[in-house]
């Protein structure tokens, strides 16, 4: 098999006494759709910063793209293919949703200090935010201020934004957290559509939608991996079963 | 979003849409069409007393709106922005004090050194947020101030008088008619259309982000500090440049022009325009330098006046002149 392109080695961070990751592996192959699922407080939020660069780790390594990016911040990370989404949704309200898209493509096309030349009016920018904007289906939004979006919209708006950044890999923190029912599924249908595109790593709740996306999944559990596998083996995995699965069961 | 918050989105993007784009040309385009003409006008009657107050609100005015670019567009509440003012001044002062009268030379000292003290300063204190940001910016604009106190060789605590303007390729044309008044106005229109590009310019648009959202920015791939620090730069030089205006316009330079008093006052005036808007700091210093002018002439406690009228601007009309401009326009 090659070399992955997301590799965690001995991942360790642990806020006063709590761990909240505990020597935490992981191997995310190029292409596919990797989900990592657990329990409340399983330190899944506090695992994506670490790899996106928001919380720094107390040791181990993270490796992306053949290079240590352990210590990079997380702008730099973003330059080099490492896109993340948040669970509480992080946009621009006051920018219209072209904007917001046009303004991570903006970050992957030449030099940002431009002191003169009106950057709402740039042809190539809002070109290619508008066929991002198509791709998740709010093009028919572009214009309105991101604030005014409904929840589920402004879900579909943080892919896109995610998607602009031209990313390698695409972090998604509970990309379904907070949608509705009809929301969901369209989110579940965008997630569909980039799969096999881009190489994903999904964090989420929801397992029935977790489980019909991935390709593997990762079952964290107090911080710790507990298991590694195809959707299938996962489900059959005893130990998920009474430390995860089995709750639900009951 | 809670209502409130949608509402202020919507009035935040409505002057963004193309109609309305528009209007918000016309308002810049009558306060600089007053300025314009106050000389003419002024000629029926007090006008050297009126002409000096219209000089010190365009200078003002400068300085305000280069507070604006980093206040109002990139939400950093720097509480030592005279500074700047004083350092301009302090160039024009110190130079002439050794006999360098022309004001290229001058300006160009001006521009660098607040260039370069902002570059210094701004790196270090764009490392801390918030009220932190306040404080340390109010730290190094008491520091400049002491040192320009201790400055015995340049007058120290009580200033000094120039003996003239700066000089234009030797000849004091400056000093002559109204050449200088409009010199004034056309470095004020100069720095709104600087400004007015760099906001909406590519650097511009990840300033305004950084405002909204940084850690969004930073999950795009800027780095933010990057851009803040240009944006104090560009901000302290512009003040460098209405400090350079203000030595020539009163011929004399002290340090009670960078205290700390003074810092706040830029800040009330781009409150009291109109946070984010530009012109609205214009007519922030316009208000400010009137009001003190007629409630001063009621009574020596003026500021026990204007401090209510603050406090009911903060209270009641948070977008400023301007914001209750476009209300009225609205309802």
């Amino acid at each position: 098999m090659a070399e992955p392109l997301l590799r965690l080695e001995h991942l360790r961070k642990a806020y006063g006494a709590l761990v909240v990751t505990d020597d935490v592996a992981l191997a995310v192959t190029a292409g596919e759709l990797h989900a990592v699922i657990g329990p409340n407080g399983a330190g899944k939020t506090t695992l994506i910063h670490q790899i996106s660069g928001l919380a720094t780790p107390d040791g181990g390594r993270i490796l992306f793209d053949g290079a240590d990016i352990t210590r990079l911040p997380m702008h730099e990370r973003v330059r080099r293919g490492l896109a993340r989404s948040f669970q509480i949704t992080s946009i621009l309200p006051r920018f219209s949703v072209l904007e917001n898209v046009a303004l991570a493509v903006q970050a992957r096309s030449g030099s940002s200090f431009r002191f003169f030349g009106d950057a709402a009016a740039e042809p190539a920018l809002n070109r290619a935010a508008m066929a991002f904007l198509e791709h998740v289906g709010l093009r028919p939004r572009a214009h309105l201020p991101a604030g005014l979006l409904s929840h589920g919209e402004k879900r579909q708006l943080e892919l896109a934004v995610g998607l602009a950044t031209a990313p390698k890999l695409l972090l998604l923190d509970e990309p379904l957290a907070g949608t509705g029912h009809e929301e969901s599924e369209r989110v579940v249908a965008t997630l569909r559509r980039l799969k096999g595109r881009y190489t994903i790593v999904l964090v989420e709740h929801d397992m029935e939608a977790v489980f019909s996306l991935a390709d593997r999944v990762t079952v964290l559990v107090y911080g710790r991996v507990i298991a590694t596998g195809t959707p299938e083996a996962v489900r059959a995995n005893t130990e998920v079963r009474s430390a995860y699965l089995g709750e639900e069961a009951a | 979003m809670t209502r409130p918050a949608l509402e202020a989105a919507e009035t935040a993007v409505a002057p963004r849409a193309r109609p309305a784009r528009w209007r918000g040309c016309i308002l810049p385009l009558v306060l600089f069409g007053l300025f314009a003409v106050a000389p003419a006008l002024a000629r029926h009657g007090g006008e050297g007393y009126i002409l000096a107050l219209v000089l010190r609100v365009m200078i003002l005015g400068i300085a305000a709106m280069s507070l604006d670019l980093i206040l109002g567009y990139g939400a950093l509440i720097s509480f030592g922005h005279a500074a700047f003012l004083g350092i301009g001044a302090y160039a024009v002062g110190i130079l002439m004090s050794h006999g360098v009268g022309d004001a290229f030379v001058q300006l160009a000292a001006a521009l660098a050194a607040s260039a370069l003290f902002a570059l210094v300063t701004g790196a270090i204190s764009l490392r801390t947020k918030g009220v932190y940001f306040i404080m340390i910016t109010l730290a190094f604009g008491q520091m400049l101030y002491f040192l320009a106190t201790s400055l015995a060789a340049y007058g120290g605590d009580d200033g000094m008088t120039l003996p003239r303007k700066s000089l234009v390729l030797g000849t004091r044309i400056l000093g002559e008619g109204h050449t200088f008044y409009y010199v004034v106005l056309g470095c004020l229109v100069g720095a709104y259309l600087l400004c007015r590009a760099i906001v909406a310019s590519r650097f511009g648009r990840v300033l305004r982000g950084t405002r909204e959202n940084p850690v969004r920015m930073q999950a795009i791939g800027f780095n933010p500090l990057a851009y803040q620090l240009a944006a104090y730069v560009i901000a302290g030089a512009l003040c460098g440049l209405a400090g350079f205006l203000l030595a020539n316009q009163t011929e004399f330079v002290s340090p009670a022009f960078m205290t700390w008093q003074r810092s706040g006052e830029l800040i009330v005036m781009v409150i009291l325009g109109g946070l984010g808007s530009l012109h609205g700091a214009i007519i922030g210093a316009a208000a400010f330098v009137i009001l003190e002018e007629v409630l001063s002439r009621i009574t020596e406690l003026w500021k026990m006046i204007f401090g209510p009228m603050l406090v009911l601007v903060a209270l009641f009309a948070r977008g400023g002149i301007l914001g209750f401009f476009r209300g009225l326009r609205r309802g």
